[in-house]
């Protein structure tokens, strides 16, 4: 088991330095002159000038990709073009928002998916099962920056039950009523994607291990329903959890769009800022942290995968 | 034993019959499925209705007209209403309609090219070659699609040129993946063993043995990206990434609506309907398409 984490740590590193390659290349990718991307328009030709020297630009670019990688191992993610402030620190408070918005909507969208899923590949052929048969079919087809439309059209707009926008004011406490009233709408519709997409993976795998021989031997020999069941999500787990944990990547990657709809203060909020204030900067230390966070998370599933199905720690 | 004594059939009666080819199986599995029979007859209404939509549309999409902003669906004159600046909806749907299939096929054309080709490649030499492009492969597998898109679009500026390169660079990784297992999968196969023993060249064993026998999983898995592509190039416009005012796209129809929806909250939908609907009729299609075709995943 030590040896396949090591293994998998090492995998992730040169992952990890390809993500940093690729953010570093976003500054080159826009147009115009890097510098002005991250001095911004009207600063004076002195701190230009200090900032070429600072990024290095006048070096090569591998040069300054050494540079770059020296700054974000030591946690300065530059400064904010629009606010003058440090990235890092504007980043912290948008990625709590964002998590706690993500963290909601995998709660929901994993149980109701577990449970609709489960039950759908238990007895195949029953309304819950084409049930969520739909419910996948919708998880994967709406828009759902479109489906967050709705959602405050009929909620705020035709039954003003629920707030249709922001987060509730700063002295609100975190899980509060209010803020908890504010979470309901974009929580549910961020839900739904997670919710099908889970319904189906595990209807599929609890469907497949029901067909194994050793699911009849079990029932042969007199196991009762609720044994079988146990031995079922023994195999289904590691399977699940890979699922489980790249849907919660998405969920905090793509929040960009639900954010907006609902102009909910994380980072994706902030993503969207920056890209109209071409606050290259800002733009590029979120790209770098959801993306590394994902990193992260594919390695801890992966480790928790082996740890629940020892074939998996031989590959 | 003498056989001479059997009757013989002059060859011009002679009766083969002859079992249909695998693309008449496909076709007429298709043609029995009515589920995927509707997402395509209904797909292909929508297509035609963006091509031939300076001829169905009643009016010209850009026309504003500051009278008669956000009128109900059923005014007079507008089947669908007005939006914001007095623009009717119906003919912005039809217009809109040829940049969201155009934004939502072209990365997937794109992709199919570029990371069909890579992935054959790197699954057909293997070695060092194989673990360089899949290699770089995984690293843009450390970024959630919809973050990837925005990143890349956003740094390159919003307009739809843009959007599609963006959105390209998304669906590679994937087609790569998927042309790379398939490729390999045939390529231990005795038959191509076979061929080059038989002294048939790289070249050659790809076009005539491998091609055929990988092309047809690796289509199917893009055809499934339609209904993603149309969503996320949808999303980059509602974002302000996509297409550019006053163009008429369904995402930046959605996201202009969007400051309607007290007064009209039911027009203000239907850009999304639209895409919810032309997506829901790809994912069916290419569900369809796969099973009829008999492509495992």
């Amino acid at each position: 088991m030590l040896s396949y984490i090591v293994r998998r740590v090492l995998y992730a590193v040169p992952i990890a330095v390809g993500v940093t390659l690729l953010v570093f290349a976003l500054l080159h990718m826009a147009p115009g002159d890097p510098v002005n991307a991250v001095a911004g328009p009207d600063a004076p030709a002195d701190v230009v000038e200090a900032l070429r020297r600072a990024y290095g630009f006048d070096k090569p670019l591998p040069y300054q990709y050494l540079l770059y990688l020296g700054r974000v191992v030591g946690g300065d993610l530059g400064v904010s073009v629009a606010t003058g402030r440090a990235v890092a620190g504007e980043l912290a408070q948008a990625f709590a928002n964002t998590l706690v918005l993500a963290l909601g909507a995998a709660v929901v969208g994993f149980v109701a998916g577990i449970a609709l899923g489960g039950v759908a590949g238990w007895h195949k052929g029953t309304v819950v099962d084409h049930l969520a048969t739909v419910v996948s079919l919708i998880g994967v087809s709406v828009p759902h920056y479109w489906l967050g439309m709705v959602m405050v059209i009929l909620m705020a707009v035709e039954l003003n039950w629920l707030p249709a926008m922001g987060m509730a004011s700063g002295d609100a406490p975190l899980f509060g009523l209010e803020q908890v009233r504010h979470m309901l709408l974009p929580v549910l519709t961020m839900a739904v994607i997670p919710t099908g997409i889970v319904a189906r993976s595990v209807r599929a795998a609890v469907g497949e291990t029901l067909e194994r021989e050793f699911v009849q031997a079990l029932k042969a020999k007199g196991m009762r329903r609720g044994a079988v069941m146990r031995h079922v999500v023994r195999n289904v787990s590691p399977t699940i959890i890979a699922v489980l944990g790249l849907q919660f990547g998405y969920l905090l990657g793509g929040s960009i769009l639900i954010e907006t709809v609902f102009s909910w203060p994380g980072t994706g909020f902030l993503l969207n800022e920056a890209i109209f204030k071409r606050d290259l900067p800002v733009l590029q230390g979120i790209i770098l942290m959801l993306a590394l966070f994902f990193v992260l998370l594919n390695l801890v599933v992966d480790v928790a995968q082996a740890a629940l199905d020892p074939r998996m720690r031989r590959t | 034993m003498d056989t001479t004594a059997l009757p013989r059939i002059p060859p011009d009666q002679v009766k083969v019959s002859r079992s249909p080819g695998y693309w008449a199986t496909v076709g007429r599995r298709i043609l029995a499925d009515r589920v995927t029979l509707v997402c395509l007859v209904l797909l292909a209404t929508i297509a035609l209705a963006a091509v031939f939509a300076d001829v169905l549309a009643p009016l010209d999409p850009l026309k504003t007209s500051m009278a008669k902003r956000l009128r109900p669906i059923g005014t007079p004159g507008f089947p669908l209403g007005t939006d914001e600046l007095g623009r009717d909806i119906l003919s912005r749907l039809l217009y809109g309609g040829r940049m969201s299939l155009l934004m939502g096929s072209w990365p997937v054309a794109n992709a199919l090219v570029i990371g069909g080709t890579l992935g054959i490649v790197a699954g057909f030499f293997g070695g060092r070659l194989n673990m360089v492009i899949m290699r770089t492969v995984d690293v843009f597998y450390a970024f959630p699609s919809v973050l990837l898109a925005v990143a890349i679009s956003g740094a390159l500026g919003s307009g739809m040129k843009n959007a599609i390169v963006a959105l390209t660079i998304v669906f590679v990784p994937p087609l790569v993946r998927i042309a790379e297992t398939v490729t390999t999968q045939v390529r231990n196969l005795d038959f191509v063993e076979a061929a080059r023993a038989s002294g048939a060249g790289s070249p050659t064993i790809i076009r005539v043995h491998l091609l055929p026998n990988v092309m047809g999983a690796i289509v199917v898995y893009a055809s499934g990206l339609f209904s993603v592509s149309i969503i996320l190039a949808s999303g980059l416009s509602f974002l302000g990434l996509g297409v550019e005012p006053p163009q008429a796209e369904w995402g930046l129809m959605l996201n202009t609506l969007r400051q309607a929806i007290y007064v009209q909250p039911w027009v203000a939908i239907l850009p999304g309907m639209m895409i919810f609907v032309t997506s829901i009729c790809c994912n069916l299609a290419s569900d369809g398409l796969r099973a009829a075709m008999e492509i495992k995943q």
